[in-house]
């Protein structure tokens, strides 16, 4: 059992994501992440999936998607080379400046970035891979409350494909 | 050349002559109402069903009997939501339908209108693909695109839901230009060359081959070229409950049904063969039996149009994805008379002397022997269709099938009440020829509202009630497995013949063995449908049988043996 990144290319229609989602919990597997966004082709949408399973079940998972008539193709990121980053963004609790001093020291060392100051609080929105956001996550529960973290979105091959 | 408007129901109408429908099963509906008001002066034939569950499985046994899309109509809500049966037996047996509902008009989707119900919705797991409609200038393409997903690749249903106002709207309408053009859609038909090679060397190579054919066979029209491989290699062919009527019962090299209830020498064969040649078939529980001990000692070749299919159940090492009959055609071009097999050939012959098929001709009625006879006295001039239970056992086991598609039952999802709705469609399929629906008394009583459709169109539907007073095949599991605790599967008593007869339908009651063959002359020889309601010995039970989850090796093959 490893985590497998399919990259999915779809048509661009309603109902599309449903017929992915209901596929996977029909045949028994579970998503751990999902991102859904257009993409360089006109008409097409690219839906990026994280999935636990062994290579046969996500083989078979990808057969079965392969199946469905608005998905274009299905590749199976995992054996390639690739970049995959992740996007998360923190909310943290800082009343006192002191709070916020050492919210800011650690977000710095991290390269995390403040996107939002209000009077009792800080989001940090902090991009790399699992390991470097667990650990700023880590970090930051030690020092302080975090109020609200959010999924992590595999966002490499879904939303910034055009810059590639 | 003026311009002309027409109306979504114009289009639909048109479209479907258009792709060939001569016949459709259907039920009307305050949202399909535009629809009907087309069909009223239609070429179309449109059947009114008394159930839609009756008209979604009439649709099934058209395109089972007949190679060819089956249609059915239903409108919004409770219509389409009783098609949903018919449509996920159509799915498992993958079988071309189309099936057409009518929906809220666009305005009201999602606010909970009468009938609405999201069947798009709950349609998407047990179709292949399905529509909503939402503008009339989309109708016509989407009927194109829906008629070529059901009938290529690997077949199955398509739903098309069509909201109120978008039958209503009238558009200039140029079918001309309504294309297919589905990207995600490309099927592969021919098989990889090299793969093909390998094919033919492990053919060539192997002492003790058999041949594993299945639904895919009959619904690729593969049967001649299958009987060809067979006949040039010199292979054993055993069959799926799908793939029975691919190779006739008589042949020579067939060993008849393999799987829970196949036969002696086609568990044998497939249980000490080296080479396992797998065609249109996808390893189903019930034919496998214990997964690791199917075929244990063989090298598998598996030919499928569809590539999920392969290494689903079981790992092969021999995959080939194509349309079998192509796939087949390849492999022939490359094959020359090889080894006769005497060896295997004769053991796999010994099995079947041993074991011949049992049936008992004691006086008493037993189901077995009434099939015999029909076997005997309608050979190949009629259709067999059989509802789920041990009828259709029995049916699959004695009768003996003499073309594809002689046969027409609910394999992959053993849907009772299939049977009836089944045969109507098959009729229309085949009109010259009788349609024989066997039953039980509790599969008839699933759809027995049809009576009334098949009185009112005098099909030659003849229905054979194999009535022992008990959902037989749950109570034989019952029996062997629950220590005879019958659980609600007793039935009471019912006098089918009088039922027949209020609705028109002339009927016998056969309660001795000696009215068996005059009873199916009689059937026979009366124009229209008929009902014979044999009162069969009430605890017989289907043998030989692997119990679920055991090896095919492990088979009880019933008293006496």
């Amino acid at each position: 059992m490893k985590l497998h990144t399919l990259n999915i290319l779809v048509e661009d229609r309603p109902g599309v994501l449903s017929r992915i989602t209901g596929l996977f919990s029909r045949r028994g597997y579970n998503i751990e992440s999902l991102a859904v966004g257009t993409c360089e082709i006109a008409d097409m949408s690219r839906i990026t999936v994280t999935a636990f399973g062994d290579d046969a079940q996500i083989e078979q998972v990808r057969k079965q998607l392969s199946k469905l008539i608005d998905v274009i193709r299905v590749s199976d990121l995992t054996a390639t080379e690739r970049v995959e980053r992740q996007l998360a963004l923190i909310r943290v609790a800082a009343g006192s400046g002191q709070v916020r001093m050492e919210i800011l020291q650690i977000a710095q060392i991290f390269r995390a970035s403040v996107v939002d100051a209000g009077e009792k609080s800080v989001v940090l929105e902090v991009t790399g891979d699992t390991e470097k956001i667990d650990a700023l996550e880590k970090l930051l529960r030690q020092e302080k409350n975090v109020a609200c973290r959010d999924a992590p979105a595999p966002a490499a091959a879904s939303a910034r494909s055009r810059i590639l | 050349m003026g311009t002309t408007l027409k109306s979504g129901a114009a289009i639909l109408i048109e479209s479907l002559l258009q792709q060939g429908v001569t016949t459709l099963f259907g039920y009307p509906g305050a949202a399909v109402l535009p629809v009907y008001d087309e069909l009223y002066s239609s070429p179309v034939k449109h059947i009114l069903v008394r159930h839609e569950q009756a008209a979604a499985h009439a649709a099934d046994g058209f395109a089972r009997a007949s190679g060819r899309t089956g249609v059915c109509l239903a409108t919004s809500g409770p219509g389409a939501c009783n098609l949903i049966t018919g449509i996920a037996t159509a799915y498992m047996d993958s079988s071309p339908v189309i099936a057409i509902t009518g929906q809220v008009p666009t305005n009201l989707l999602g606010n909970d209108a009468f009938q609405e119900a999201d069947i798009t919705g709950m349609t998407m797991p047990v179709t292949k693909h399905n529509y909503l409609v939402k503008r009339t200038e989309d109708l016509g393409r989407v009927i194109k695109e829906a008629f070529h997903i059901a009938g290529t690749g690997r077949k199955g249903p398509v739903l098309i839901d069509i909201p109120k106002d978008v039958s209503v709207s009238r558009i200039v309408w140029d079918k001309e230009k309504d294309t297919v053009n589905l990207r995600g859609y490309r099927p592969t038909r021919t098989g990889h060359r090299q793969q093909i090679v390998k094919a033919m060397d492990l053919i060539r190579n192997a002492e003790c081959p058999v041949i594993y054919a299945g639904g895919g066979v009959i619904a690729g029209d593969a049967s001649g070229e299958l009987v060809q491989l067979a006949e040039r290699m010199m292979i054993p062919v055993t069959t799926t409950l799908m793939g029975l009527s691919c190779i006739p019962g008589d042949h020579p090299l067939n060993l008849g049904m393999l799987g829970m209830h196949g036969t002696v020498q086609a568990n044998s064969a497939i249980t000490e063969c080296d080479l396992l040649i797998a065609l249109g078939v996808r390893f189903d529980d019930r034919v496998t039996g214990k997964i690791e001990a199917f075929a244990p000692h063989a090298h598998i070749i598996h030919i499928d149009i569809d590539p999920a299919e392969i290494g689903k159940n079981r790992q092969v090492h021999l995959p080939i994805v194509g349309d079998v009959k192509i796939v087949l055609v390849q492999m022939l071009a490359g094959l020359t008379r090889g080894k006769e097999h005497d060896v295997w050939r004769r053991k796999c012959t010994g099995w079947k002397e041993q074991h011949p098929a049992k049936y008992n001709d004691d006086g008493f009625l037993h189901p077995q022997f009434i099939l015999r006879k029909m076997s005997e006295i309608l050979g190949a001039d009629a259709v067999i269709v059989t509802d789920v239970g041990q009828h259709q056992m029995w049916t699959a086991q004695h009768y003996c099938f003499r073309y594809p598609r002689q046969l027409i039952t609910s394999g992959g999802l053993g849907t009772m009440g299939f049977g009836l709705p089944a045969a109507m469609g098959a009729h229309y399929a085949c009109p010259d020829v009788p349609v024989f629906d066997v039953s039980g008394d509790g599969s008839i009583q699933m759809n027995i509202q049809e009576f009334g459709t098949i009185l009112e169109h005098n099909m030659p539907v003849k229905i054979v009630v194999m009535n022992n007073m008990f959902l037989g095949m749950v109570r034989q599991w019952q029996e062997l497995f629950y220590d005879r605790r019958y659980s609600f599967t007793a039935l009471p008593p019912v006098d089918f013949v009088r039922i027949a007869g209020a609705y028109g339908i002339d009927g016998i009651k056969v309660e001795s063995c000696d009215e068996i063959v005059p009873a199916i002359r009689t059937a026979i020889e009366t124009d229209g449908p008929f009902l014979l309601d044999f009162r069969v010995e009430r605890e017989e039970n289907v043998y030989p049988m692997v119990p679920a989850g055991a090896a095919l090796h492990e088979m009880i093959r019933g008293a006496g043996s």
